[in-house]
């Protein structure tokens, strides 16, 4: 890694290095550096470090919000969640392990990434408890847009553009969360064995009762594992999971559901699948996120065949993340089975020479690009931010 | 406050009606066009009754096709468009201009397709909110979102507002809910945003339509998400002697690491209001009360409402009335989705939106009163506790113009204090005419300026539902 060029240590010196910097391409926006294999390569002339504009503003336990400093390590995010058994609801991956980094996550890398672990599926994602954000435009203005309450339809929501926009079109200098409370205790029924189309049904049928699951996942055969599983987290108070474990075991009696896995089995489990730890090794394999509708998970699969050298289901098969040879025919072979199901593909993890070469995220239809540029131009006019780091200029 | 200004009416356009109506008749079936003065009349306000303009002509398309041919035509025609649901937004948000052209959604409201197995719905815009969780009802699925007005109001109005309702504090708002849209755009293209699919890709686009109050396009297709009905729900009364007591409760409860699917507050005076209409046997002799509402297995929800009842009696509860029947928890509801209607009963009201931090309502209920008793008004306060979303209802007559202005005026000062608190002006009613000179109490002349930028990359001319969210001097500039 190149040392950061900026390293701003108040909001105004940031706004003033990107007022000062009204160039194409004038600065890369750097949190801890540890997803910068993710998005397409930097080109950016400058790196802007924000690990000194770190610390968290304000946790309201009472009021379920938490607002930080864009270089704020998650660490010390999580570590103040814990002292109030709160949590952040999209269960944020440890971007690490997969991308072989290290140094500290921070919160301005997962919002600009707005990756959502397992409990998307019933706690929402990134952008669903990002309920406000401070930051720099393209002409070196700060600007806030959200708030600190939950509940807020004043104006147009720039929040969601800017979450899981990758830094190009805005320096996020504070974020706020929603949060919720942790948990009391959890338990992971484990269907062994299931092929994918029994799989998929299970997850459904699973997902489809009133008992709130909060992870619905399968995890492949091969990764060090000689049959797959299919793993269905309930999370709550004690008694209440104790009861739904029992429901959900007779509502998929067919399935052979009498393994449960508690803590710390099951938390331990569910912190693999949200870090991809089955995929993340050997480390030359191109590692894809295919997005689908979720009753076609298996179906993506076969269409992808041996492409796919090893795989998991999230989301109850809505999410399907592939190991593959990192090579453009594979990309190709992907690509064309997700749209045959009408998903998109986003390449996590690959060497530059690939990210640089074919399309990292799926490629908009040609109306969403052109809004995609005029978005660009309206936030960022002159470019500044992260050149490149979604889609070819 | 004076009344709420409209944009004058541009005059050539007003010359060219008649040439717009023919032009307009030429593309649309006549079924679909309203052009005589008392057709028009019906589609001059929604729920801000206040308010009306009539508007240069009404269509009411049948399909997505025909939406995006009347764009076409306002685009070239240079006229404005105003979008409708039901007409129910509270904020004017769908009242019309009297240069602008209405599209109504009403006549597109068939349910396309229900995917029980991936546990969505896609339905035309002009589908009512009910009518979702009515159609998936029986299988025991439903549509989260449920405003007040979830009877009569769209799902193309409420992806417009990204409304709200009761039961947002477990299942978030409508775009919590919302997959993907149809979306047609004033240049008259049909784009198709999102799917079945939960992750969005590229940039949110749902997310920033959503809530957008009709001004960067016309949705007329939604998916959303269905969800699985809990075994049970019951809701429990509390009653307390303070508003203070009933605040913290609130917070107490929110910090216990208990998530209830409901927290609804009443103050005495919408308690009285309520219960001599709807009957829902609230307690008359107490000055707070909340409903607060749990799900699951029955023994589920007697350990959480044991664990709730604790804290409230921590909080020196007065009246405890847990529900022991499915009948006796729709009574309790009734009355608090009553609550608007009954108050209409007895006085004219305007319903403030504002939201302020939770660990703050305490203080902004006290503050409320005061501001009303400084107009000489009453108000009865009925809102979501849980997320801090307040609705004052201001009550005055409105056959006497001094008293409308200082209810309007009233409402205004309660506003910017929720933004003082660290709130927000509304929190599911959306901006409308109501609170758009307010904005910029909310936000800095540059935030202003981005979120315009933003909209003209959809609408270049601000000519989609205009007048409202912006100020208007900050439009003409």
């Amino acid at each position: 890694m190149s040392e950061a060029v900026f390293a701003p240590t108040d909001e105004a010196q940031a706004a003033e290095i990107v007022r000062a910097s009204q160039i194409p391409g004038a600065i890369d926006i750097v949190g801890g550096d540890t997803r910068r294999g993710f998005g397409r390569p930097r080109v950016g002339a400058r790196q802007m470090s924000m690990a000194k504009l770190s610390g968290i503003v304000f946790h309201e336990p009472a009021e379920m919000i938490l607002r930080a400093r864009s270089g704020t390590p998650m660490r010390a995010i999580e570590a103040s969640l814990d002292a109030h058994k709160q949590i952040l609801p999209f269960e944020p991956m440890d971007p690490r392990p997969l991308w072989g980094t290290t140094g500290e996550p921070t919160v301005g890398g997962l919002v600009a990434t707005a990756l959502s672990g397992p409990r998307r599926i019933s706690a929402g994602a990134v952008r669903d408890s990002l309920i406000g954000l401070r930051f720099v435009n393209g002409a070196g203005e700060i600007l806030n847009t959200g708030g600190r309450v939950m509940k807020n339809v004043t104006g147009l929501d720039l929040v969601k553009i800017l979450c899981g926009s990758h830094g190009t079109l805005g320096l996020t200098l504070e974020a706020t969360f929603k949060l919720l409370p942790r948990p009391e205790t959890e338990a992971t029924i484990v269907l062994r064995r299931l092929d994918d189309i029994s799989a998929i049904e299970a997850m459904s049928r699973a997902l489809g009762s009133p008992y709130g699951l909060s992870g619905v996942a399968t995890i492949h055969a091969g990764m060090g594992r000689d049959f797959p599983r299919t793993l269905l987290r309930l999370e709550g108070f004690s008694e209440s999971v104790a009861y739904r474990v029992e429901r959900l075991q007779t509502l998929l009696a067919e399935y052979d559901p009498r393994h449960v896995l508690n803590p710390p089995e099951s938390d331990r489990m569910w912190r693999s699948i949200r870090d991809l730890d089955f995929l993340a090794e050997p480390r030359e394999r191109a590692i894809w996120r295919v997005s689908v509708k979720p009753s076609l998970g298996a179906q993506l699969l076969k269409h992808i065949g041996q492409t796919a050298l090893a795989s998991l289901l999230d989301w109850g098969g809505g999410i399907v993340w592939i190991a593959s040879d990192a090579t453009e025919a594979a990309a190709t072979t992907i690509r064309a089975a997700t749209r045959a199901c009408g998903g998109h593909a986003t390449l996590m993890r690959a060497a530059d020479w690939l990210r640089g070469r074919i399309d990292v995220f799926e490629p908009p239809s040609p109306w969403a690009m052109a809004q995609t540029q005029k978005l660009k131009a309206s936030l960022d006019p002159h470019g500044v931010f992260n050149a490149g780091r979604m889609y070819r200029l | 406050m004076s009344e709420i200004a409209f944009p004058v009416p541009d005059p050539t356009i007003l010359a060219r009606r008649a040439e717009i109506h023919a032009g307009l008749a030429a593309i649309l079936p006549p079924q679909a066009l309203i052009v005589d003065e008392t057709g028009r009349r019906a589609f001059e306000t929604d729920a801000l009754t206040a308010y009306r303009r009539l508007p240069l002509a009404v269509t009411l398309p049948r399909t997505t096709e025909e939406v995006a041919r009347v764009m076409r035509f306002c685009r070239e025609a240079g006229v404005n468009v105003t979008p409708r649901g039901a007409g129910t937004s509270l904020s004017g948000g769908a009242i019309p201009l009297e240069d602008s052209v209405v599209v109504g959604l009403s006549k597109m409201n068939a349910i396309l397709e229900i995917n029980l197995a991936d546990r969505y719905a896609r339905v035309e815009a002009g589908v009512t909110n009910l009518g979702i969780s009515e159609a998936v009802g029986p299988e025991g699925f439903f549509y989260a979102p449920d405003p007040s007005s979830q009877l009569a109001c769209t799902i193309g109005g409420n992806i417009a507002m990204n409304s709200g309702g009761a039961h947002c504090l477990k299942y978030g708002v409508t775009i919590n809910n919302l997959l993907g849209v149809k979306l047609v755009t004033y240049e008259g293209e049909i784009v198709e945003i999102g799917g079945p699919a939960l992750d969005p890709e590229g940039v949110d686009w749902l997310g920033l339509i959503c809530g957008a109050e009709g001004q960067l396009g016309i949705v007329t297709e939604a998916t959303v998400r269905l969800l699985r009905l809990a075994e049970g729900a019951r809701p429990v009364l509390f009653g307390f002697d303070s508003a203070d007591q009933a605040g913290q409760c609130v917070a107490d409860i929110l910090g216990s690491g208990i998530l209830p699917v409901a927290m609804e507050y009443m103050d005495k005076p919408a308690i009285h209001i309520t219960e001599n209409f709807a009957h829902a046997g609230y307690p008359m002799d107490v000055e707070a009360m909340l409903i607060v509402e749990v799900e699951g297995g029955a023994r589920e929800m007697a350990i959480e409402l044991d664990k709730i009842t604790a804290i409230a009696q921590k909080h020196g509860v007065r009246t405890i009335r847990e529900s022991q029947s499915a009948m006796e928890s729709a009574q309790i509801w009734k009355g608090r989705k009553s609550a608007f209607g009954a108050t209409g009963r007895i006085a004219d009201y305007i319903c403030m939106d504002g939201t302020v931090p939770t660990s703050r309502l305490p203080e902004a209920l006290r503050r409320t009163g005061e501001i009303c008793a400084s107009y000489g008004l009453g108000v009865a306060n009925v809102f979501h506790a849980g997320d801090g979303n307040m609705h004052p209802l201001i009550l005055y007559n409105c056959n006497d113009a001094s008293e409308q202005q200082k209810a309007e005026s009233a409402g205004a000062d309660i506003l910017k204090m929720c933004v003082e608190l660290g709130g927000c002006l509304t929190g599911e009613h959306g901006v409308g005419i109501e609170k758009r000179d307010l904005m910029s109490h909310q936000y800095s002349a540059a935030e202003l300026d981005q979120q315009m930028r933003v909209r003209k990359i959809f609408d270049p001319q601000a000519r989609m539902n205009p007048g409202k969210v912006f100020p208007l001097e900050e439009r003409a500039a």
